[in-house]
């Protein structure tokens, strides 16, 4: 057991993990707000595709981006004749595959807080004057925010953990693209039970330090202009 | 003199069709009727946050819908305060920051010319002011809504069953006060209610409305 074994596959999935998050929270919150206020013919097929890679074993996913990103998929030509190098068997392959797989997650719970806020709360804000973006950020996305921090952090725990399509697209490779969840494999694999038992606290703690987190902090705000207070507020 | 509001709508409703012809000058336009008769329906439609499918809506001149020229100003260009039955107070703002909401520097002559805490004090709710919506009463609420209606510098209030949330005692109280409200902004108010005595009181004039036609004067 070696400190760059530890370090560096954290360190990694950190990384991985928060681009990812971050990525999929600007893309997710875009594409919900866009899905709940239309109908459209297809809408089902496109909310049905967006959730997809949850329910999909993470190997089909992980083909699947080797076909749009390998030598010869579209995407992967597309970076090539923009004068990048291939993204495959790099860390930037293992962002793409915990962003995808951890999408669905982020998509539907932001767009079940989006639904959730009283529609009349939102017209009230129309009537006064507002434009859609300023109803959107002042008053929908505020009291949707426990939900999108709630996508938030499930789907940086999920980026956290994608094992199957990291490892197909990304790889193995010690110090390059060996995530935290690959490195216990490839140490339990080995027979090196101490560096895996100590990855496997160090991710469990995190994840539990993330969840306690969202927990404490959901019901601190919450209480904040929750009718909690009424009975105190009475004189 | 000014247009007012001139309004008719048709509006096909699943169970009957919601039709009406009404105008309104400087006064308290009651509309009462049961539930279900296509007062809400009727409100929104104003407000613009129902479409009907026929019909032409003015206000002091300006169209806000028209079926023939197929405009439909979206509601927040309207100047068309609402008052919601629920009053759909923005929970995390406070009431300060809810009667100001609506608020625009530039445009003139709103409110009267009276600012958030002049008429948060007129509505006897400044000592509130920081307070947030789950920490006050109903008829404070009921106020906050008022206010922050008003202060959006409408050419037309709308209030759908405004009291029917209170208690008596409020009831009582916040009705005297509509309606000098309504002298002292001096801007058409349409109000819905299905409380006969609340209607006779509060109405300059008052429109029965059953399965969405308007019954009686």
């Amino acid at each position: 057991m070696s400190h760059g074994n530890i370090i560096d596959p954290i360190l990694l999935s950190l990384r991985v993990a928060s681009l990812a998050t971050l990525v999929v929270t600007l893309t997710g919150v875009v594409v919900a707000r866009l899905m709940a206020g239309r109908d459209f013919p297809g809408k089902n097929v496109v909310e049905s595709l967006l959730t997809l890679p949850l329910v999909l074993p993470p190997s089909v996913i992980g083909f699947g981006l080797l076909m749009l990103f390998g030598k010869q998929g579209p995407l992967g030509r597309l970076l090539e004749s923009l004068g990048a190098t291939t993204v495959i068997f790099t860390w930037w392959a293992a962002v793409i595959a915990s962003g995808v797989v951890a999408f669905p997650l982020l998509y539907q719970t932001v767009q079940a807080a989006f639904q959730s806020v009283d529609k009349n709360i939102e017209n009230a804000a129309r009537t006064l004057g507002a434009g859609e973006l300023r109803v959107f950020l002042t008053i929908t996305l505020p009291l949707a925010w426990p939900g999108v921090v709630a996508g938030v952090v499930m789907a940086f725990a999920r980026a956290m953990g994608e094992f199957g399509a990291t490892m197909m697209v990304a790889g193995n490779i010690p110090g390059m693209t060996q995530t935290a969840p690959l490195a216990i494999y490839a140490a339990a694999e080995m027979g090196d039970n101490r560096t895996a038992a100590v990855l496997v606290a160090i991710v469990t703690v995190i994840c539990f330090g993330v969840i306690y987190w969202l927990n404490f902090w959901s019901k601190h705000r919450l209480r904040r202009w929750a009718r909690i207070d009424e009975g105190l507020a009475r004189r | 003199m000014k247009g007012w509001l001139v309004a008719e709508i048709i509006k096909p409703l699943p169970v009957f069709r919601l039709e009406v012809k009404v105008g309104v000058a400087n006064e308290i336009l009651v509309v009462l009727g049961p539930s279900g008769a296509g007062k809400t329906t009727l409100l929104q439609c104003l407000a613009g946050l129902q479409r009907p499918r026929e019909g032409e809506i003015t206000l002091n001149g300006r169209v806000l819908f028209s079926s023939t020229t197929r405009i439909n100003l979206p509601p927040r260009h309207r100047r068309v305060g609402y008052v919601f039955q629920d009053y759909a107070l923005f929970p995390h703002l406070t009431v300060q920051q809810n009667a100001a909401y609506g608020m625009k520097r530039d445009r003139y002559g709103w409110a009267g010319g009276l600012g958030v805490s002049e008429v948060l004090d007129m509505l006897r709710i400044s000592h509130l002011a920081h307070r947030y919506p789950g920490q006050i009463s109903g008829g404070e609420r009921q106020r906050t809504a008022l206010a922050r209606a008003l202060l959006a510098g409408p050419e037309l209030l709308l209030l759908d069953e405004p009291l029917s949330a209170l208690d008596r005692e409020t009831r009582l109280l916040l009705r005297g006060e509509l309606k000098s409200l309504q002298r002292r902004w001096g801007i058409p108010f349409i109000l819905v209610t299905h409380d006969l005595e609340e209607a006779e009181f509060l109405g300059d004039r008052v429109i029965r409305l059953e399965r969405g036609k308007v019954v009686a004067a």
